[in-house]
């Protein structure tokens, strides 16, 4: 076990699946000997050379068509978008060919080597361009996974599932916790599961729902509702697509209640997704209405970010309302 | 850091590139004779009759296709015709083991690899025995054992895809290349800039293959770029560049050729002009009287790339009227014959519907599946292509 950050937990992920498979490959903007802005691929170029880990030119499109092909020839691509908020250039890429490549070849062909990583979601003082969580976009289209970590633990599981996940996917690192969120971080290889759902607080009045960054604004929100003697069922969803409907479902069905979180706006949001499937599932033992505490349906302010953001003060208020209904 | 090493001047000196103009590579005249100055490439008899061969079996499957599906048998069809020499005289110069991807006008770049009749037409049928199971429209061929890869509908995707795998290729080390293929309207997507400037920049073993065959649909080259064609860009990307007379197979095989060792012994990627004209529609649903006359389609006509090799291979005595004769009744044979085949086995099965979305079928698509199952035993007659598939389950 080592302390490690969130960064270095993912730079310590790709390290170890780099010196595991010599098919396993590091690019996009600046990933090079810089290590990337966030220095997430740090060292790696210097440890397995150039051919391994490099800069690309500065065109997103390019960068997973790239990856595509690579995949499609049998190589392990995990290549960087430098800021989610700069993946739509290579949507087509993504949403056309990722995703479809087995599909529409009979299965003669696949991309499951791809891994997609992207620093993702606000407050940074990032403002639009450098805060958006853009999951839902992606979760509209079958063929893709996509994974979110809630710490440095959980990052180098998850990057490590992903890269061996037969399937592409996409991994969105909540950069707001890159250097505040630490932890131990085992130092050999080890996997999480993908698609599964994880119970971190056992509770019987409300659960609540969220992934990433948000499950330490989850956490704030819970300490309080506890001290107002609310029993509060945390679940971190960790992968977005394919969902883990059952761990969800089953816990719904004990509280009764469930309120959803995320940065992204609310029209269309996952939470929107999340709640048609619970209410189809548990109608009969809802005791109020599914809540979504999301970021506003406006694009990504800047000085104002405090108030677009769902801090713990609205999850809390949330959770409140859903058990006073 | 600047990559610039220009000389200076002193004062404002604008350019728009015209020294640079390409020539045209030609080896062929259309009598068959060479060009004076012209050399033909080293081809033995077996191999020149294989393209031959290929580029009439294209031609036929491309008549009798677009027939079947004026006729109603078939929803879609693309045809080749004109374009047979770039398409198959690059493909004849390529090892077997060297990947294509193609943009969707290439089939006889895949019957030149050895896709055999009965699998062109599996998939135009999208019958149960199709390697796509019957998901996409006809012509979107593939086929791993002879690396050539899906095809997929939206244009230019698969250039910088043809960049990362011919990387895979370089790192792998075993002195094979990509071809990847695509026409001149879709060398104004994004895509192709990004694949061929990542490729120069990497040094990837990979051969851009433009087929300027002057429509994109109904768009005229004129109204595509103001440039002189799409070689001029090879420049700004520091790539070697040919612009080849795209009806002259023997000139499209000897630049392939030439270009191929330029990418996998040498490291540089290749831009490949191939100058030629798209003889039939766009495709089954394109009319192009609409955009163009018939007197510029006769011009075009008269330089057929296939009577062109033909009248070659005469003079050479490796073929004769016979031979034509028996080369056209025996593939039109097999052609309508193994059309009627394909049409009448069964679609594939149901599942096919959700497999292959992942590499296993996830609990909420099972759970969707199961109800469409459920769906589809209440109301069999209105689903008569998989009602039988529908019985088993729960």
């Amino acid at each position: 076990m080592t302390q490690m950050n969130m960064l270095q937990a993912i730079n310590n992920a790709l390290d170890t699946a780099m010196a595991a498979d010599e098919r396993v490959l590091c690019f996009g903007e600046d990933v090079g000997v810089f290590g990337g802005v966030f220095r997430a691929t740090s060292n790696l170029q210097q440890k397995y050379g150039k051919a391994r880990c490099f800069n690309t030119p500065l065109v997103e499109q390019g960068i997973i068509g790239f990856a595509n092909g690579l995949a499609a020839q049998g190589s392990v691509p995990v290549a960087e978008i430098q800021f989610a908020d700069y993946i739509f250039p290579a949507f087509d890429q993504i949403v056309n060919e990722s995703a479809k490549y087995r599909y529409r070849s009979g299965d003669l062909f696949n991309v499951g080597g791809l891994t997609i990583r992207a620093p993702y979601g606000g407050g940074i003082a990032g403002g639009l361009y450098h805060s958006q969580s853009p999951e839902a976009y992606f979760a509209h289209t079958p063929g893709l996974k996509i994974v979110v970590p809630r710490n440095p633990h959980q990052a180098k599981g998850l990057l490590l599932a992903a890269i061996h996940d037969p399937n592409p996917v996409l991994f969105f690192e909540p950069k707001r916790l890159y250097r505040a969120s630490v932890g131990e971080v085992p130092d050999e290889e080890y996997r999480l599961p993908l698609g599964e759902a994880e119970v971190l607080k056992e509770g019987t009045d409300v659960t609540v729902l969220g992934w990433g960054a948000q499950m330490e604004v989850i956490e704030q929100a819970v300490d309080m509702a506890e001290k107002d003697g609310i029993s509060c069922e945390v679940i971190d969803l960790r992968t977005i697509l394919p969902w883990d409907v059952e761990t969800v479902a089953n816990s719904v069905l004990k509280t009764g209640r469930l309120v959803v979180t995320h940065e992204a706006p609310l029209t269309g949001g996952f939470a929107g997704e999340i709640a048609a499937t619970i209410q189809e599932r548990c109608f009969l033992y809802l005791e109020s209405p599914i809540a979504r505490v999301t970021g506003m349906d406006t694009p990504f302010p800047l000085v104002l970010e405090k108030e677009h953001l769902p801090n713990h003060l609205k999850v809390f208020e949330a959770i409140r309302s859903s058990v006073d209904f | 850091m600047t990559t610039t090493k220009s000389r200076v001047v002193y004062t404002p000196s604008f350019t728009d590139g015209a020294e640079f103009r390409i020539p045209t590579f030609k080896v062929l005249k259309q009598d068959g004779s060479l060009y004076k100055g012209a050399k033909a490439p080293a081809l033995d008899k077996d191999k020149a009759l294989r393209i031959y061969r290929t580029m009439v079996t294209t031609r036929i499957l491309d008549e009798r296709m677009l027939a079947a599906q004026r006729q109603g048998r078939l929803s879609f069809y693309m045809q080749c015709t004109g374009e047979e020499a770039a398409v198959i005289g690059s493909a004849a110069a390529l090892d077997d083991a060297d990947m294509i991807m193609a943009q969707y006008r290439e089939q006889g770049a895949l019957a030149y690899r050895g896709f055999t009749i009965d699998e062109f037409m599996n998939q135009l049928f999208g019958n149960e025995l199709d390697y796509g199971k019957g998901r996409q429209m006809p012509v979107h061929y593939g086929s791993k054992k002879l690396n050539y890869m899906t095809i997929s509908s939206p244009l230019a995707t698969q250039i910088p895809q043809a960049t990362g795998y011919a990387y895979g290729q370089k790192l792998a080390g075993e002195g094979n290349c990509t071809i990847t293929y695509f026409g001149e309207g879709a060398a104004s997507e994004g895509d192709f800039h990004a694949a061929l400037n990542m490729a120069a920049v990497q040094r990837v073993p990979v051969i851009f293959l433009c087929r300027n065959n002057g429509y994109a649909i109904s768009t005229p080259a004129a109204e595509q770029f103001a440039a002189d064609g799409v070689a001029p860009r090879a420049y700004g990307y520091k790539m070697d560049v040919i612009r080849v007379d795209g009806n002259d197979v023997l000139a499209m095989y000897e630049a392939t050729k030439a270009a191929r060792s330029l990418a996998v012994e040498h490291n540089r990627p290749v831009l490949i002009e191939a100058m030629s004209y798209r003889l039939a529609a766009h495709s089954s649903s394109d009319d192009p009287s609409g955009y163009r006359s018939k007197d510029e389609e006769a011009v075009w006509r008269e330089k057929d790339p296939i009577l062109r090799m033909r009248l070659w291979l005469e003079r050479k005595k490796w073929w004769s009227e016979d031979d034509e004769k028996q080369l056209q009744e025996t593939m039109r044979r097999e052609v309508l014959e193994t059309m009627k085949r394909a049409q009448k086995r069964p679609p594939p099965p149901l599942e096919t519907l959700v497999t292959d979305v992942y590499d296993e079928v996830p609990p909420a698509l099972a759970e969707q599946f199961e109800k469409l199952k459920a769906h589809i035993r209440r109301y069999p007659d209105a689903y008569p292509k998989s009602a039988e598939h529908a019985k088993g389950g729960a």
